[in-house]
């Protein structure tokens, strides 16, 4: 985490010396921007670029969470140890943040598909803190969105016809303008994920 | 809702002491044996429980076997860069004097092909087999989703 702080500074002051040096027109186009991301964290949530679909039906774009600062993790419901897991500690931290965390947009985005189809997110979330978002799409959706937060996934087949997913375990966190806030890491002490996410809310 | 919550809590909580329940055979005692209601029978249900070697050699947990689950197996949740993942193990080793957990995001049994749906509050049996001390049967609590484990007066 301390190392994640010191590259973004560090990208923050060779962007503003670059900023002075190059015209800013050119710096302001989006090809332009999404050349200067650090490839290993999310993009901003205004230089993302997906459509999904989620648990109650409705479509979600990146551009509808702009304004609200946002909690994001990919996970699937087949699996009974790290999903479930994730979603206890996060309905913990909702809870532990009561109504300050109501503005907060919080979203399980699967990485299995073709099995976790809305209704299916829908039965499951029914089990977690109500304020969860759980969202799907087509293979090519899933793919888009996690391109944008720099997440990766895999298909690991199992005997039959059965398979599990090896996938990014972050809880990652945006500000209410989009940019990204940082990460909270799989079972990080909740000493230090408290405060890193009444920062996003501030 | 709130009040919702609270009840599903409070249920999971009540019937917790026989996941408070331990067996010993030799120097090994299998306690706190737990799993989580599971949405239907497609989906894998888990195990979580603690073993204590007393004993002075080393032992290992090699199998499972349970009348609940087709395939049940051994799985470690392992996060390396950043990715999760649940490899099955061939054996969780419990070296002499150690305590070793199956616990959420660590070793864990994982029931694949349920014969039924888990209920909260039911349990069923599940039988270990250690490389030294032979088999252990153990009934297994089913707790809420919201779970994190049963509450047992002596942690240990
Ligand atoms: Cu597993």
């Amino acid at each position: 985490m301390r190392r994640r702080s010191v590259i973004l500074l560090g990208l923050g002051g060779a962007a503003s010396a670059a900023a002075f040096t190059l015209g800013l027109g050119a710096w302001r186009s989006r090809e332009g921007v999404l050349a200067r991301q650090d490839p290993r964290l999310p993009l901003p949530l205004s230089l993302m670029d997906w459509r999904l679909t989620d648990h109650r039906g409705n479509a979600v774009s990146p551009d509808d969470w702009i304004g609200r600062p946002a909690m994001v993790f990919f996970g699937f419901t087949w699996c009974p140890d790290v999903c479930p897991t994730t979603l206890l500690d996060i309905s913990d931290w909702l809870e532990e943040l009561g109504s300050d965390a109501d503005d907060l947009t919080v979203a399980l985005i699967t990485v299995d598909p073709e099995r976790d189809r809305p209704e299916v997110l829908a039965d499951y979330l029914a089990n977690f803190d109500p304020r969860i978002t759980g969202l799907t799409g087509t293979s090519d959706q899933v793919g888009s969105a996690a391109e944008g937060f720099r997440v990766t996934y895999q298909k690991v087949p199992r005997e039959g016809e059965d398979y599990t997913m090896n996938h990014t375990a972050g809880v990652f966190l945006f500000h209410r303008d989009g940019r990204f806030g940082g990460i909270v890491d799989f079972h990080e002490d909740r000493r230090y994920t408290i405060p890193k996410i009444r920062r996003m809310l501030g | 809702m709130k009040t919702l919550i609270l009840a599903f809590v409070l249920l999971g909580a009540a019937p917790a002491a026989f996941a408070c329940e331990s067996v010993s055979v030799g120097g090994i005692t299998v306690q706190q044996p737990w799993s989580r209601v599971s949405i239907g029978t497609q989906r894998p249900g888990v195990l979580y429980l603690t073993i204590r070697n007393d004993g002075p050699a080393d032992d290992a947990l090699t199998a499972v076997s349970t009348p609940a689950a087709e395939t049940p197996m051994l799985h470690e949740t392992v996060v390396s860069d950043g990715i999760a993942s649940m490899p099955h193990v061939m054996q969780v080793p419990v070296p002499a004097g150690e305590t070793v957990e199956l616990r959420p995001g660590g070793y864990h049994g994982m029931l694949m092909g349920l014969t039924g749906p888990l209920e909260e509050g039911a349990t069923f049996p599940v039988t270990l087999t250690f490389a030294t001390a032979g088999e252990i049967t153990i009934p297994v609590q089913v707790l809420s989703m919201r779970a994190e484990g049963p509450e047992c007066d002596d942690g240990q």
